[in-house]
């Protein structure tokens, strides 16, 4: 066989030189070599109308196009941004996909400079805080305000903002809407029918068998896919039974913080409403399908948070008029008083501290805290911000008005928690197993204690880094 | 005549060597990196991952829902090859040679041809979407529309934890047998006419010609599908993590490898422990191709 293809040693030694081509391009999946300290020096002197002493480079800004659009960004934000800093290039992104667009960003070192790190894909906000990506945004509490440079930033907007964005003592993320959690239900229904908010549970439960009997729509359902929208109403009303610290053990991963009293009578109380009163077909719907059951007057009760009048928009009907009510009393001798209130900032707007220019992302966050843009934005997007007193003098949609009454209602009492976003895989755990509580598969002592069981598990596994608040 | 063979050989140099280094960038220096990045903490976003050997698998080894996954891959690849195969092998049975002459197909065996074969030209996600609608546990839903219809209440396909795995496995099933319709055909129109012909004139009947004919001749045909359904079973992905509740849910009772794997990633941010995962899958994956490749050694038959 004379012809038989041969390839000499010679010839294999060339494609073998080859070889470091094909490695040099492979780098690609692992990280790029440390980045070199970036000055954080200002690009241009501070003052006390450019606290930060943004300079001239661009600033890239990332929305996450969800719930809220990306208008808000572009038509009152970045204008005002603009206004004063006509210089500086704003670059203006959105998607819906936040961690697939920007995580090779991050990992490549050359992030963009603010990003609204939100949605069902944001990036860990834990992962990032640890490898220190995120800007310190403590200058930005101790500047002036964007309207009175007599009044500190930090003044301007709820305390609980400044805690939850706070991240190994840092504050490096700021929750932009006020999140108010509640059981939203339709005015009108309720005014046509007679039915009353309930001030007590034994009247919940009175008033679900009334609307299960009238025969009319059933009393109560939830986003059954996503049985987060249930554990929310939960863990709220075991902070109301035994008070505040109930959440804050449960975040800290204290032994047998979900096993406590407080937290079975919460679970025992939800798993019966989940075995009578749910509409049908509950567990299989997500939040869209159940929000416009709702909305076509197929059950009377859900429980979401001040989002959802926006997010329902286009299927409520005129006269719909949303509104919500507080978690009720439960034993006649609950911690917190009637009105206690889960009130969380989201919609988290981070700066990238290995961004280029992360002086102007700070400065875009002071712009953002306006009251002017706080207002706009509450306006346009039908929620509450964290901006304090924002909406004063506006007119507002009714869901946003019942919620901000809740709001000023439950006063110093208001509660939340951040064990969801701190350990994911709690969060996992904490969906499943909610799911099966709710269906009838697991008992309110056997939910806590598998939960205990997971929250344990993380607290000793040395690989994931622990927060306390 | 020595340059001769030198040019020769250039010339097939010049043309492999393109394809073969895509192959090292981006199939096999991944997967080199991906073994690295297994005994690192690396958690996506830093520059600089620190080595930690192997205590990602020593954690993978105490990971309940990751063993979960696996069972559900165990039980995929079990069940769906020999669902799948009986079934295509049937339909090609009939599609072919389950005519009333023994030589050709049923009625209408032309049309059947072309609808079974239309769920393999949808793609996974779409295939996905359009089950979760099927699915639906209210009216709304294909099948528990007419069953509420009935009176019997409605099933929750997707969402009782003992019923949503059989979902899963239903919608793959559903969408393979069309491709293996095909190829059993193909492989049935390579037996010549005249054995059958020759065991209906002894008076066999449909069901020994099945099964002393067809099967028997279809045996290397039938073993190169249970390979393919073996791995399309370990490496399942886009149908539980798009159609399931809760990716893999409800409660992890239809979640795979690979969903577990992407959850760790892109969900919790633990990419050195997902490598870790990956690298398991990967030895199971390999570890099935090379007992799969042995057992499949037999002697063909020649005719």
């Amino acid at each position: 066989m004379p012809h038989t293809p041969h390839i000499s040693r010679r010839e294999l030694l060339r494609g073998a030189a080859l070889v470091p081509v094909a490695g040099a391009l492979a780098a690609c999946a692992t990280p790029a070599a440390p980045p070199a300290a970036t000055s954080s020096a200002a690009p241009a002197a501070t003052s006390a109308a450019n606290p930060f002493g943004v300079g001239t480079k661009p600033l890239e800004i990332w929305i996450f196009d969800g719930g809220f659009g990306q208008d808000y960004a572009k038509n009152i934000h970045e204008p005002l941004f603009k206004s004063k800093y006509s210089g500086v290039e704003i670059k203006h992104n959105a998607t819906k996909e936040i961690t697939k667009v920007l995580q090779p960003r991050f990992a490549g070192g050359n992030p963009p400079e603010v990003i609204d790190n939100s949605g069902a894909n944001f990036m860990d906000f834990g992962a990032l805080s640890q490898d220190g990506q995120l800007q310190d945004l403590t200058p930005l509490l101790d500047a002036p305000s964007w309207d009175d440079p007599n009044v500190k930033v930090r003044d301007t907007i709820d305390q609980s903002v400044i805690d939850i964005g706070t991240y190994d003592g840092k504050f490096s993320v700021l929750g932009y809407v006020n999140y108010i959690h509640g059981i939203w239900y339709s005015q009108k229904v309720f005014r046509d029918n007679d039915w009353q908010i309930p001030k007590t549970w034994d009247e919940f439960l009175a008033l679900c068998e009334t609307i299960k009997k009238s025969g009319k729509m059933a009393p109560f359902t939830y986003a059954g896919k996503f049985p987060q929208y249930l554990y929310e109403p939960l863990l709220t009303m075991a902070a109301k039974i035994g008070g505040n610290e109930v959440l804050v053990n449960i975040d800290n991963l204290e032994d047998g913080a979900w096993t406590t009293e407080a937290m079975k009578t919460a679970a025992a109380a939800w798993a019966e409403v989940g075995a009578k009163y749910l509409m049908e077909g509950t567990t299989g719907l997500d939040h869209v399908q159940t929000q416009t059951a709702q909305n076509k007057y197929k059950v009377a009760m859900l429980p979401s948070g001040s989002w959802l009048e926006n997010e329902q928009k286009t299927t409520t009907p005129a006269d719909f008029e949303y509104g919500m009510f507080p978690i009720p009393d439960v034993t006649g001798s609950d911690k917190l008083p009637y009105g206690a209130l889960h009130t969380q900032p989201g919609e988290n707007f981070i700066v990238s501290a290995r961004s280029g220019h992360p002086q102007a992302g700070m400065e875009y966050l002071r712009a953002m805290l306006s009251k002017k843009a706080a207002g706009d934005f509450s306006e346009l997007v039908r929620t509450l911000t964290v901006v304090k007193g924002a909406t004063e003098g506006r007119d507002i949609s009714p869901g946003v008005t019942s919620a901000s009454k809740a709001v000023a209602a439950a006063g110093a009492n208001a509660v939340y928690y951040r064990w969801n976003n701190w350990y994911g895989p709690l969060k996992d755990e904490a969906v499943a197993a909610t799911g099966e509580l709710m269906s009838g598969g697991l008992t309110a002592d056997k939910y806590l204690e598998r939960l205990q069981k997971k929250a344990d598990e993380i607290k000793n596994d040395s690989s994931i880094k622990k927060f306390k608040r | 005549m020595f340059f001769n063979r030198y040019r020769r050989g250039l010339f097939i140099t010049s043309f492999l060597a393109a394809p073969v280094i895509l192959y090292l960038v981006y199939v096999i220096a991944p997967y080199i990196q991906a073994f690295y990045i297994a005994m690192t903490d690396w958690r996506g976003v830093t520059a600089t991952p620190r080595f930690i050997g192997l205590d990602n698998f020593v954690r993978l080894f105490n990971d309940t829902v990751f063993w979960k996954a696996v069972t559900h891959n165990a039980a995929l690849l079990v069940l769906l090859p020999l669902i799948t195969i009986v079934i295509a092998l049937f339909f090609a049975f009939l599609l072919n040679v389950g005519g009333a002459q023994g030589v050709t197909g049923i009625r209408g065996s032309k049309f059947y041809r072309v609808v079974f074969f239309f769920p393999q030209v949808l793609a996974v996600a779409v295939v996905a979407v359009l089950f979760q609608q099927v699915f639906r546990p209210d009216a709304s839903g294909m099948l528990n529309g007419p069953l509420m219809a009935l009176g019997l209440g409605p099933v929750g396909f997707l969402s009782d934890t003992d019923i949503a795995f059989w979902s899963v496995l239903g919608v793959m099933v559903w969408q393979a047998v069309g491709f293996y319709v095909v190829l059993f055909s193909a492989g049935l129109a390579s037996i010549p006419k005249d054995m059958f012909e020759a065991a209906q004139i002894d008076g066999a009947s449909r069901v020994s010609l099945f099964f002393r004919i067809t099967l028997p001749l279809l045996w290397d045909t039938v073993q190169t599908a249970w390979v393919y359904l073996g791995i399309l079973a370990l490496d399942v992905f886009a149908i539980v993590w798009v159609m399931t509740l809760q990716h893999g849910g409800p409660d992890r009772s239809t979640t795979v490898m690979a969903a577990e794997i992407y959850r760790n990633a892109f969900e919790h941010f633990r990419f050195g422990y997902a490598s870790a995962l990956g690298v398991v899958m990967f030895f199971f994956t390999v570890g099935f191709a090379i007992l799969s490749l042995r057992l499949s050694r037999r002697e063909r038959i020649e005719y």
